[in-house]
Order: structure tokens, then sequence, then C-alpha cells
């Protein structure tokens, strides 16, 4: 039997630093990683396979519990993918809430990322002050939905229900206090050698690898590529709004760090000109029989009450065909495929999660690296397992 | 004869009642502290703010089951809680507390041994601590307890010897190695050491730091990538004995410090009998300052912390060593 050399380690999945229950098979030699291999599976829901059994409308709530960082912006995929399936055009009040809204959960994405990785790293305090600010942010679902995390917020031709009263006031807040608690982080760690240290030049990924893995979001564009789909691809009405696409250099978890940085400020930006701009409107598109009538009209109105018990009982059939919409979710592209076969359910519902598509190029970003390197790499790529294994 | 043993007796009870009780709420302060460090409230529920929580800790640790895991070193897994807790402890015994006072018409010292070798004494103990957690590592049969005792041994005999160098230049200017006349020296705060070795002090700050294995030199129980370090297997009262063992390095490091940089017991205002008092307010000025640090900090890496120690700690440490050495020269 020949000598071992190297220790096999076993990493998760219950691991601190794992961000759930993710399993890194590493084998070490010394403290230097040889091979990292991620094992997925343990948090696997089978939400692709329950959409198929339910109604559209129905599916939405499963959306959420995909990236539970970012419940609207899976809402959104979705919910674009079927209107871009049954031919909807929603009004433009619906279109500028939408985009405000999953800027905001871009940050509160970001944020929670923040937190996570500095934790990782050692940094704890980090942890609390993101969450704090992310907590105002919840405050702001709770307020649209009545849910701080599975929202559910928006519906098949709008939203599920009027932005509350106090959302413009609640969202200045937002935008006037987050750049301010940022200066915090940055003083913390955008400076701090020891941060450098772990983070520059590690788990380097360069612009041409990321494209062959088909990384996308942030992994990507912190390789310079320079490529965005609210830019590239622009859906919801993101061509009226007026923002940068940030993107680092180095393709290494510290410009990641500036580039999420960067990513928050740009999503307050865009958050505060979709409130400024925000017209006056129809919280739903009016389309019988498959957006729900106005409540008011459900009261009084003969057709109103039927529209409603149908789309409510046996939901709406959609046209036979396939569509795919993708959305630039905080972790990368989200995109929905949606087969149909003519009747009242989804015949296949592909997910494109970007979480799974940026964990499989980890083996690549810490193998001849060291131990400690591998939990720069995750948290650097930023995975939501509820995500990867669907 | 007799008198004397009585007298270092009730001393040494005295004093481990006080170390023990310290480490206890050495870890309610932690808490505390980092807590409002990051807008949280902390320990609060176990009587009046919370003050009661490390008496709970201590009895829910007492009480919890000792579970060995099937493939320990039995006997080296039961030594080693005890060779890194005892070791902790041992330092306060050369440690001066307070000035000479005198108690119903007995003079009193304010120290347990005056040892005339007192600081080789405090460095040699100091540096048994890693026995316990090498042994720990090594006898727990895990991946994870191996590593973390790999990493500790590694650092804390690379921080030891930029440790030791740090206050060989106060022992240089004092001329002594007794820590009782090391305060006595200190009497004014102009007379503080830090004043002639501040470059040996960040050196000692930082290397106790390290020796400790507080952050950010906590590699050897680096949560986010070794789960618990070397104690990762040990549960109830062995993992008790781990976790005072750290809170008393960490009490005794800083009543080292206060003792070679800021005077000890010396202040204004106190009697004798009172100086004590001033030794509790440095001792406690350097903890919060390492439950600070633990607050704002990320971890180093293991090659980083090792270039730490060997390319910058250690250079200095001879550098400072060589100019104090030449200017007590001349």
């Amino acid at each position: 039997m020949p000598e071992a050399k190297t220790v096999t380690i076993n990493m998760g999945p219950q691991h601190p630093s794992t961000h759930g229950v993710l399993r890194v098979e590493c084998e070490l030699d010394g403290e230097t990683v040889v091979k990292a291999r991620p094992v997925i599976g343990y948090l696997h829901t089978g939400i692709e396979k329950t959409m198929e059994s339910k109604l559209y409308y129905k599916a939405i709530p499963c959306t959420d519990r995909m990236d539970y960082l970012a419940p609207m912006s899976n809402n959104l995929g979705f919910v674009l993918a079927v209107e871009k399936l049954m031919e909807i055009e929603v009004p433009e009040k619906v279109k500028w809430a939408r985009v405000c809204l999953t800027e905001l959960t871009r940050v509160a994405s970001h944020l929670v990322w923040l937190g996570t990785h500095a934790l990782d790293i050692g940094a704890m305090s980090m942890l609390l002050y993101t969450f704090r600010e992310r907590e105002l942010i919840i405050d702001i679902y709770e307020a649209c939905a009545g849910q701080r995390m599975m929202s559910t917020y928006f519906r098949i031709g709008g939203l599920s229900d009027d932005l509350p009263r106090d959302f413009d006031k609640k969202v200045r807040n937002i935008i006037k206090v987050i750049p301010e608690r940022m200066k915090d982080y940055e003083a913390l760690l955008t400076n701090n050698q020891i941060f450098i240290n772990r983070t520059k030049g590690v788990a380097v990924i360069s612009a041409e690898d990321a494209i062959n893995w088909s990384l996308s979001g942030p992994m990507l564009r912190g390789s310079g590529v320079k490529h965005d789909l609210r830019k590239a691809n622009p859906y919801s009405g993101y061509e009226n709004f007026d923002f940068e696409i940030a993107t680092g250099t180095n393709g290494d978890a510290y410009d990641r760090y500036l580039l999420r940085l960067k990513e928050i400020r740009q999503s307050l930006r865009i958050a505060q000109q979709a409130l400024d701009g925000m017209p006056e409107g129809p919280y739903r598109a009016h389309v019988p029989g498959v957006v729900l009538p106005p409540k008011e009209d459900v009261l009084h109105k003969m057709e109103s009450m039927i529209f409603h018990f149908k789309i409510i009982t046996e939901g709406f059939k959609s046209p036979r065909g396939q569509v795919y919409q993708a959305i630039e979710a905080p972790k990368g592209e989200l995109g929905f495929f949606i087969s149909s076969d003519g009747t009242n359910r989804p015949n296949r519902v592909r997910v494109r999660p970007p979480s799974f598509c940026n964990l499989a190029a980890l083996p690549a970003l810490c193998e001849g690296r060291l131990f400690a390197d591998v939990v720069v790499a995750i948290g650097s790529i930023d995975i939501v397992l509820g995500e990867v294994d669907r | 004869m007799l008198e004397m043993i009585v007298a270092s007796s009730i001393k040494v009870i005295i004093v481990m009642l006080a170390v023990l009780t310290g480490c206890a709420y050495a870890t309610y302060m932690e808490r505390k502290v980092v807590a409002f460090m990051q807008h949280r409230i902390g320990p609060s529920y176990a009587g009046p703010y919370g003050l009661l929580q490390p008496i709970a800790d201590a009895i829910k640790m007492a009480f919890k089951e000792d579970v060995v895991p099937d493939k320990v070193e039995r006997i080296t897994y039961a030594l080693a809680p005890i060779a890194s807790f005892v070791p902790s402890l041992l330092v306060f015994a050369v440690v001066p507390f307070s000035a000479d006072f005198t108690l119903v018409g007995r003079q009193v010292t304010g120290v347990i041994s005056d040892l005339n070798i007192g600081i080789l004494f405090v460095f040699a103990i100091t540096s048994l601590g890693v026995y316990g957690i090498v042994l720990a590592g090594w006898s727990s049969g895990s991946k994870y307890s191996l590593m973390g005792g790999i990493r500790s041994s590694a650092q804390m005999i690379s921080y030891e010897i930029s440790y030791g160098l740090s206050i060989v230049g106060v022992i240089l200017i004092a001329n002594t190695l007794s820590l009782r006349q090391l305060v006595e020296q200190q009497d004014t705060i102009l007379h503080w050491y830090i004043w002639k070795q501040p470059l040996g002090f960040l050196l000692y700050l930082t290397c106790a730091i390290a020796e400790t294995n507080r952050l950010p030199f906590d590699l050897p129980e680096a949560e986010s990538e070794l789960v618990g370090g070397y104690h990762t297997e040990y549960s109830s009262f062995r993992f008790a004995m781990f976790f005072i063992g750290e809170y008393a390095n960490m009490i005794a490091v800083s009543c080292v410090g206060t003792t070679l940089f800021f005077g000890g017991w010396q202040g204004p205002f106190l009697p004798a009998g009172l100086s004590v008092i001033w030794f509790v307010i440095k001792v406690f000025c350097f903890m919060f300052f390492y439950i600070w640090l633990r607050a704002t900090f990320p971890r180093f890496r293991y090659d980083q912390l090792m270039n730490f120690g060997w390319k910058v700690l250690f250079p200095l440490a001879v550098v400072n060593l060589l100019v104090t050495g030449l200017i007590v020269l001349w």
C-alpha cells in the first residue's frame, strides 16, 4: 500500500461557513488544498417539480423559497416568464414598483453576503451591522406583502396589493441611511490590512475562465466582464434607468467585495429614480380571466366575481409554447424556462440558478490554495443552498 | 515558619478565587462589551443585567454529559485540559497585586511568592500551556482537532520567541528579574517602562494576543475553518477547563503587561492596602483592549500569521533588544 500523503477532510454539510448545507470534500496536503469537490443535494426540495403540479399563480410562492435572501428577484423572474408566455403587458406603475423593490432586494442580499463573508474571515461585528440595515428593507417587505422574508408580492400581471401608503417615505429613508452606514463598513474592512491580505489574490478567476464556467453576476463582473442583463437585455423597464455596471479588474475576492459595495450604491440610485418617477395608475393589468380584477369590482360586478372565482379555482389556460426569461438577480443570471402544453399548469419549469452555476467553479477557485482560502472562496461566490439544490 | 505557611495559603486561596471569578466575569464582560459594539444587548436574563450569567454557564458546564468519542487516546485526552488549565493559573503565583501593607499588626506582602527570577518563571510557565493544546489536538482522533493542534503549536512556538525578546529590553533597563522590584522602580507615571520601551510594549501586546489565541490570531480555533479547533471533541467540564484556561491566560498576560509596562499597583491617592484597585483598573483596560480587537478585526491566514511572526515581529524584537542594549551599555 502506498503511503498516504494527503488527508481528506469533509467540510460540511454541518459546518459554520459553508452557508447552509454545502459539503466540500477537501483533499489536503498539509494546509494546501489539492482537490476540492463540492457535494450538493442536502437541501433538495424539488421546487421545480412541485411547480409542475401547481396553477401558475400558485407556483409563485415556490420561487421565494429558492433564493430566500432575495425573494422579490425570484418572484420577478417567474412572473416575467409567465407574462411573456401569456403576452401580458403590465401597467407602468407595476414596472417601476418592481424595479424599486428588486433593487432593494439586491441591496438586502448583498448586505447579507457582506456580513457572512466578513464573519467567515473573522470580522464578526459586520454581520450584526449589515443585518441591522437589512432589517429596514425587510420592514418594507412586511409593509408591502405582510411577510418579512417569503414575500410573494409580485403577481402575474401586477402586484398582490397596492404599494403601502408610507412606501415612499420608508424607501427614501433607506436610500439616505444605508450609504451613511456603508462608510462604517468601509472603515472596518476596505483598508484593513488583514482583510486585504485575506482576500486580495484569493479565489481568482480570469475573465476567460469566468465566461467558460458560465459564471454570472458579481462573479463574472469581478473579472472585468461588463455584462449585466439589466443593460444587455432590459426587462421590466430597466432601459429607463440611468446606472452604471460596476466591474472589477483582478477577479479576486477583494474585487468582488468592492464590486458588491458599488452595486449596493447603484441599486440605491436606481431605487431613487424609481421613486422619483413612479407613475400613478392601477397596480394590476386589466386582463380578464388571467389577472384578478380589483376587489371593489368583485364585490359589485357579476363578471368580475365570476372571473375572480374562476381564476382562484382553476387558474388560467396558457397557450402552447416555451419561454425563457432571465433577470439579473443579486447573485447573477436567474432564468426561468417554462414549457407549456396548453393546460392551466406548466408542463415543465426549469430554473437557471446563479448560485448553482457559480458554485461549480469552486474547485477552480481553491485548488492549490490554502485551506483557509476555501472559506473565502465559498463566501465570495455568494451561494444560497436553497437555490443551488432547488 | 508556620505563620508564613498560613499567610501564603490564605493569599493563594484569595488569589485563586479572585482569578477564577475574574475569568467568569471576563466572559460576561466580553459578551457585554462585544454586544455593545455590535448594537446588541448581550446576556440580560440571568439576574439583573445578566450578572448571574457566568454562574449559570458554569453550572451548565458542570452538569453537561461528558462525551468522550471512541477514537481518542484516553489518558492524553483526559490530561490535556489539565495541562492547559494549570499553567495558566500558576502564573499568578509571582504577580505582585498590591503594595506591602500592615494588617492587624502584621506586615503583608502583596505577592504570593516574591521570586527573584519572577519574570523567567512567568515565561517558562506560559510556554507550558501549548502542551495542553497540542496534546488535545493529537489525542482527540479528529482531523479538525489535529489541524487545530498543529497550527497552535506552530503559532505559539513562533510567537514565543518574539514574546520573550519583547520584554528583555525592560529587564535590561531595570536590571532585575523580580516582578516586585520592577513595579517598585515605576513609582510615578513618568517612570513607567512603556515610555522607555514603546516598541517593546507594542511587541509584547501583539505577541501576547497570539499567545492567548485571541482574534486576530485565533487560528487554532478558527471556527470558520476548523469548527472548534483543538477542543472540538471536548465537552462538559473538560471543555470548561480549556475555556477558563484561555481567559485565565488573558488575565495573566494582562497582569504581566501591567506589571512590566504600566507600573503594576502603583498609583496616586490610594493607601498601600488598597493599591490593588489600581492594579485591577489597569488589567481591566488591557482586557477591554483585547475584547475591542476581537470585535473589530478579521482573522489572519495561517501562512500570513507565520510570516508576520518571523519576518516582522522577530526582527523588530531583535532590533529593539540591540538598541536598548547599546543604550544601557553607554
